[in-house]
């Protein structure tokens, strides 16, 4: 040990190059760290990109359908109205209606099918059957890729709001990420499993 | 669809998650998809066709058991050769949380994601401090399942962000067309008791149940306790007088197929479990082979039983009212008759038909809009910073 120790001494650096050499240890860590937080943070913005195109393609399925059975003729005129109007308004709103929109056409499939014997009649119908499966299939995945969506928003959100991303501006241009809200409560008599 | 699964905890042993990946992979092999299982095993244990190894697990206490996990260098190697070989349009990953491979193949893994948290341990402080570290592995994760609105509110108090609630699957239809064994039914008047669970287990909650027995005994003395599964027997019945020891009967650790025709035979299945449950899967069980169930008021239990609709809820450790509520029902057919009705109605959505069509929306929900899987080459570290490493 002894030996180590004094073979080590001849090198020994001037204190202003060591304390250099640390410095710019620390930099490279400090840049390392940063590089790998802007990784994360772009791959949850890709994560959110995906999420919201997820989202907007069970939405537009959904108000298909919708409007597929209202103009089918098997629901009643004013049951069709109603849905044709809802699909159709949630289909053509602009981004910062579509919350709204979304939440109508939830709000009338439910008083449309609220009744089960509504669905029987539908899956009665010619080609009811598949029908009746897709929007049962659209209203339960809706809410499926709204959770799923927020939820990538809410870890952007937690990992945007942190200091070293606000400091460093990591985040770039990308804007802030926000919540897609609506009533998604699909109707009773289609969801009828465990929640 | 190509989906690969990843199953935390050893193959060759028997366990409630090994048990779901293995009927999920099953179901989805049925259904036509291509499914590769990614699991901890000796390299000399038989593995199904669809089950790749991923090494020998080590013996760990880990949430108030002894797991086999895996961890380490090599282990996390294997994990990015499957990834890379199996080309998957989304990967499954089971307790992505618990320090196994769940958790690398989350490092090691990126495209659409999606994960099953199985646990609910409510104070899991090991969680809590590895939260920074876990949190960058798990927001990689594209969707969340939790298996039950208890599993869920823990996910959301513990690591922040939602899930959607998908319970387990069971097949129902094995369990309801089992023939009952007439051994296991009942002589005369007395009526059986089932207990299925690890005896020397005190979380199954056998010590409570025997704390209860000669209070059901001293009122229906011809009533006899079926008692299934591992364990020490000498020390499970030494609280027992010894008179009484003669009602208890074990049958060790049993088959799938027995299990259905003992859950099919009895009159009440007994969950005396105290804790540390987070869905209850044997509560489903027990319901489709038309088993009345009588459990414990865990939240978990209190959910599969429908806030105690499909079947009766007791203090949870308190003996005297399990013995209660078990005279009681054993005194009762009719009543033992309506449990029957409506727990065979309500298992119906625990049916793998119902909760396989679930998972494999979420499947289709994140593959909607997404590349598919691949290692994960930002992770690498320096080499991929510095534009060194090779595609």
């Amino acid at each position: 040990m002894r030996r180590l120790t004094r073979r080590s001494a001849p090198v020994a650096l001037p204190p202003v190059t060591a304390t250099l050499i640390w410095i710019l240890v620390a930099l490279i860590a400090i840049g390392l760290y940063l590089s790998w937080t802007a990784g994360r943070l772009d791959r949850l913005h890709a994560r959110i990109d995906a999420a919201r195109a997820a989202l907007d393609a069970q939405l537009l399925r959904r108000a298909s359908v919708a409007q597929e059975l209202a103009t089918s003729g098997v629901l009643d005129p004013a049951a069709s109205i109603v849905l044709y109007e809802a699909a159709h308004a949630a289909r053509q709103a602009e981004e910062d209606q579509r919350e709204v929109a979304e939440s109508e056409l939830s709000q009338a499939l439910r008083a449309v099918f609220a009744d089960p014997q509504q669905v029987e009649a539908v899956r009665a119908a010619p080609g009811g059957e598949a029908a009746a499966r897709e929007l049962t299939e659209a209203v339960r995945r809706v809410p499926m890729a709204r959770r799923f969506h927020n939820d990538a928003v809410r870890a952007a959100r937690a990992l945007r709001r942190h200091r070293k991303v606000r400091l460093f501006r990591l985040a770039g241009h990308a804007p802030f990420p926000m919540a897609f809200e609506m009533d998604d409560e699909p109707p009773t008599a289609l969801a009828d499993r465990a929640t | 669809m190509r989906i690969g699964i990843v199953c935390p905890y050893s193959w060759d042993v028997p366990g409630g998650v090994q048990f779901h990946i293995r009927d999920l992979a099953e179901y989805f092999i049925r259904l036509g998809h291509e499914v590769s299982v990614l699991a901890p095993a000796d390299d000399d244990t038989p593995l199904p066709p669809y089950v790749v190894s991923a090494g020998r697990a080590v013996p760990v206490p880990y949430n108030g058991s002894v797991a086999r996990l895996n961890f380490g260098f090599l282990s996390a190697a294997r994990v990015r050769r499957w990834l890379h070989d199996g080309a998957f349009d989304v990967i499954h990953i089971h307790e992505p949380a618990s320090p196994s491979l769940g958790l690398l193949a989350c490092w090691a893994a990126q495209g659409p994601i999606v994960a099953t948290f199985h646990t609910s341990n409510p104070r899991s402080r090991a969680m809590i401090a590895a939260y920074s570290i876990l949190q960058a592995a798990l927001e990689k994760i594209s969707a969340r399942i939790a298996v039950s609105e208890y599993a869920r509110r823990t996910l959301v108090e513990h690591l922040g962000g939602d899930a959607v609630v998908i319970p387990n699957g069971v097949d129902v239809d094995f369990f309801a067309e089992a023939e009952p064994n007439p051994d296991w039914q009942s002589e005369g008047e007395g009526g059986t008791i089932g207990f299925i669970g690890r005896i020397d287990e005190p979380r199954k909650g056998l010590p409570v149940l025997m704390r209860a027995l000669p209070r059901i005994l001293a009122e229906r003395p011809q009533t006899r306790l079926l008692v299934a599964g591992r364990g020490d027997e000498e020390e499970a019945v030494a609280s027992l007088p010894s008179e009484l020891r003669s009602r208890v009967e074990f049958l060790g650790m049993v088959s799938d197929a027995d299990k259905a025709r003992f859950l099919r035979s009895i009159d009440l299945y007994v969950a005396p479990n105290t804790g540390g449950e987070s869905f209850g899967i044997i509560l489903v069980e027990a319901m489709s082979a038309g088993a009345p169930v009588l459990a414990s008021d865990l939240d978990a239990f209190a959910q599969v039983l429908d806030q105690g609709a499909a079947g009766e809820l007791f203090a949870n450790e308190d003996a005297d009212a399990l013995a209660a509520a078990a005279v009681r029902l054993l005194g009762d057919p009719a009543r033992r008759a309506e449990l029957r009705k409506r727990g065979s109605a309500h298992v119906r959505r625990f049916d793998w038909s119902t909760v396989g069509a679930d998972i494999l929306s979420v499947y289709e929900t994140v593959t909607d809009g997404a590349a598919a899987v691949a290692a994960d080459e930002r992770t690498t570290g320096l080499r991929a910073r510095l534009g060194l490493a090779r595609d």
